[in-house]
């Protein structure tokens, strides 16, 4: 869908303004509580139709009684956003290395980039079917690719020039290759980054694996089967769907957050 | 730095560079692609998968049908792109108020906060799109004060919905951003919260704003379009990719027409959003 | 042997003439501190010295050779005033850093680290990392990682400008130790007139910008154990040296 950048200026990554503190989620849990209570209780009371709302408990039993195809039809639309995630963290931490190598590189690169942060990406996905076809799953992970490039190159970018002077002035002094100052330096300064642009793209590739289903060809994912079941006024069912993709972006998003977490182990923001 | 007029031909540069692959693409790869083990690795380069970006510009001139009285595909794609535009600002706009609205309430008081922001937090992760073609199910059906509820209406929505939640978060963070000793400074100059809102929060919160209002512009136009080709809206340009789409074997140039004004049609919104920045220069502070 | 000779060494940033006319010898062995008010050229200095930075004129030599031989040939170490420890790496591989960047082998590097870490007293904190480390522990870090190469220079910038008054005390008579058992010449960049009288051999008072030498005065360094630094801090030369220093700044100050 949309490519997040982390704005937040000045802010070293591992910390994405933790909002749940530990002790705080009393508040939070409670308050989804007294949400669901009170929506299911105007749905029964004002007779709220289903097109519009509704109840929990109906969303419930038809997670439940579905359970098999949700399952199967999550873990297509959860592949393809897992392979352009990778192939788009790949592609987009070796540009960054390309960029930040090469100044022609870099001034080339980010307009397009730039550009690419604030077009709808999810509108290539007929191009792409076009030139693979519409029986794979080629164009999809393409989009999804093209996403998460977005936020990984920036992230990366900003982490490769952020060197500490100390740590430069350290390396001159050493009479350091140039090679050597990224192998000891520049890299693992950027690792915190980099992981960054991974926890932040991993939600953005959900988001455009379910949004590219909406263009056309293979009706197997999440977001087909909310549209069917919608236009079947099984709204319910859609509603479990949507349900499902709700879990599966919270997924990868706390698979991203662990993944940060693992990567700045032991590292202090000094 | 970088001077502007350097930049803004780096830029053009780096475009045409994108075409300069484009066609060479087209020239070097083989017509049908490559297909290793049934699946296609590379793709159809052929025109009739990948048009001649000339051709693409060239379709723009010509007539959308066959026939007399037809307009052309770049009056179509121009006109589909400006409506899905107003649609799009129309719920950047809801939204954003919305989601500003939200962050003031939660800057004041603290248990809204705490019980809501997690939520609103988690929400910039799970895809809301989903939700659009259950949205687009309202259409006809539901009645306000006499008005019957439109298809873009649904489409309104579902952009104020995803614009509202990266606004509420970003004002937020804003809200909280100063520092405690200007609080303190504030609070010793027995300033009132409202007082302390307007001279020290609000001017603060602009270098956090204006990010995730750049952010929320790029989620409501792709809402938009997602949410046109949901409800099946006509006269914006989600619903035109879509049917040129179908017809793209005998038309691909089109389609990428279509596809061309989607992107413009992004630009514009974050150039919209700009304009908002440089409004805001003088507060600005040391973020870039 | 001379460590450091400059002749009238000058530096200017565009319009800002930072460094007027320096001569100045550092013999093998000997403790000098640079001392003067912020913005005079002192740092300026030690960064030409250190090939961080070219002299605009004049004549540098660091252990005989130019900067940038020196420089790569690891004739100095350094320590700034930031400890710059790379918090990614244990104690132990920041000292090695310099010795990996020369291509010492793995089993050498561990031997000489360890060996560093016991002259610094850190022998126990070899696998803990700098961010478990309180200010003055990861300067000393920093220390014995400019030690690492054995070099007969140390060129120090303002190392204990952030910690406080009793660690930098303590820190003050950790390095007469090591510069004694190394027998490395030390060019100190300080503004503090008590640890430039006490450390140094030395005192160079510069004037404000544009930096020129105004006068070199004769400090208090302890000569034999380490244990004779408090007693130098109870004596009367240490008073009378800072009072030169402290006279010599405001006299260069009002000049």
């Amino acid at each position: 869908m949309t490519a997040p950048t982390d704005e937040r200026h000045g802010r070293r990554p591992g910390s994405d303004g933790s909002a749940v503190r530990r002790n705080g989620w009393v508040a939070p849990v409670a308050f989804g509580v007294l949400v669901l209570l009170v929506w299911e209780g105007l749905v029964r009371l004002l007779g709220v139709p289903a097109f519009l709302l509704p109840a929990p408990t109906a969303i419930g039993a038809q997670i439940g009684s579905h359970l098999p195809v949700i399952l199967e039809t999550a873990a297509v639309t959860g592949g393809n956003a897992l392979v352009g995630l990778v192939a788009g963290f790949l592609v987009g931490v070796l540009l960054a290395l390309l960029a930040s190598a090469s100044r022609l590189v870099a001034e080339l690169t980010t307009p397009v980039v730039l550009a690419g942060s604030a077009v709808p990406i999810v509108a290539l996905a007929p191009v792409f079917t076009t030139m693979f076809g519409s029986t794979t799953e080629i164009p999809r992970r393409l989009v999804v690719t093209v996403v998460v490039i977005v936020p990984v190159f920036v992230s990366t970018v900003r982490g490769l020039r952020a060197v500490a002077p100390v740590h430069a002035d350290l390396m001159t002094s050493l009479a350091a290759t140039p090679a050597q100052f990224a192998r000891f330096v520049r890299v693992p300064g950027a690792m915190p980054y980099i992981i960054t642009g991974l926890r932040l793209a991993a939600p953005a590739a959900v988001i455009a694996s379910i949004v590219a289903e909406y263009f056309g060809g293979l009706q197997n994912g999440l977001g087909s089967r909310i549209t069917s079941a919608a236009a079947n006024t099984a709204y319910a069912r859609a509603w479990a769907f949507v349900a499902a993709s709700i879990v599966l972006g919270l997924l990868f998003y706390l698979a991203g957050l662990l993944a940060e977490r693992l990567a700045t182990r032991g590292r202090t923001t000094t | 730095m970088v001077s502007r007029s350097r930049s803004l031909l780096t830029a053009v540069a780096a475009f045409l560079l994108l075409v300069v692959l484009w066609e060479l693409a087209k020239l070097v790869l083989p017509a049908d692609g490559v297909t290793v083990g049934g699946t296609r690795l590379l793709p159809r380069t052929g025109d009739a998968a990948m048009p001649h970006v000339w051709t693409v510009l060239e379709r723009l001139g010509t007539p959308e049908v066959a026939g007399a009285g037809s307009r052309t595909v770049g009056a179509a794609v121009a006109s589909g792109a400006l409506f899905t535009l107003g649609l799009a600002l129309g719920g950047l706009v809801i939204g954003g108020v919305s989601g500003v609205l939200l962050a003031l309430l939660m800057a004041r008081f603290g248990l809204l906060q705490r019980a809501a922001l997690p939520y609103v937090v988690a929400s910039q992760t799970v895809p809301l799109i989903a939700v659009a073609p259950l949205v687009a199910g309202w259409g006809g059906k539901i009645h306000i004060l006499g008005w019957a509820w439109q298809p873009w209406a649904s489409v309104m929505v579902i952009a104020a919905y995803l614009a509202f939640f990266p606004v509420a978060v970003g004002m937020l963070r804003g809200l909280t951003s100063p520092a405690k000793a200007d609080v303190e400074l504030f609070r010793s100059l027995a300033a009132g919260w409202w007082t302390t809102l307007l001279r020290l929060r609000l001017p603060a919160s602009v270098p956090h704003v204006v990010p995730a209002v750049r952010l929320a512009a790029a989620a409501a136009v792709v809402g938009a379009i997602v949410a046109e080709i949901s409800t099946g809206t006509r006269g914006g340009i989600g619903r035109l990719i879509i049917s040129y789409a179908q017809a793209a074997t005998g038309d691909p140039s089109q389609m990428y027409a279509a596809i061309l004004g989607a992107a413009v049609l992004g630009l514009v919104a974050a150039a919209a959003v700009g304009l908002l920045d440089v409004g805001l220069k003088r507060y600005r502070g040391s973020v870039s | 042997m001379t460590a450091v000779e400059l002749e009238e060494v000058d530096k200017r940033f565009g319009e800002v003439h930072a460094l007027d006319g320096i001569d100045l010898t550092i013999a093998d062995g000997e403790f000098v501190s640079l001392i003067g008010p912020s913005g005079c050229g002192k740092s300026t200095l030690l960064r030409i010295i250190a090939d961080l930075e070219q002299a605009g004129g004049g004549t540098v030599l660091v252990a005989g050779k130019s900067p940038q031989r020196a420089r790569v040939d690891q004739e100095y170490g350094i320590a700034f005033q930031a400890a710059g420890l790379l918090e990614w790496r244990t104690v132990a591989e920041n000292v090695e850093l310099p010795l990996q960047v020369h291509g010492m082998g793995k089993a050498q590097r561990r031997a000489r680290a360890a060996e560093l870490l016991e002259l610094v007293g850190l022998a126990d904190f070899a696998a803990s990392r700098p961010g478990q480390l309180s200010g003055g522990m990861q300067q000393r870090v920093a220390i014995a990682r400019a030690l690492a190469p054995s070099p007969r220079l140390l060129l120090m910038d303002e190392p204990f400008g952030a910690l406080d008054e009793m660690t930098r005390e303590r820190m003050q008579a950790e390095l007469l130790r090591l510069a004694r058992e190394t027998g490395a010449a030390v060019l100190f960049v300080t503004h503090s007139i008590p640890e430039a009288a006490v450390l140094s051999d030395r005192v160079v008072v510069m004037s404000p910008r544009p930096g020129r030498i105004t006068e070199v005065i004769g400090g208090c360094r302890p000569g034999g154990a380490v244990g004779d630094i408090d007693d130098v801090r109870e004596s009367t030369a240490f008073f009378e040296a800072i009072t030169a220093v402290r006279e010599s700044l405001r006299k260069a100050h009002g000049s």
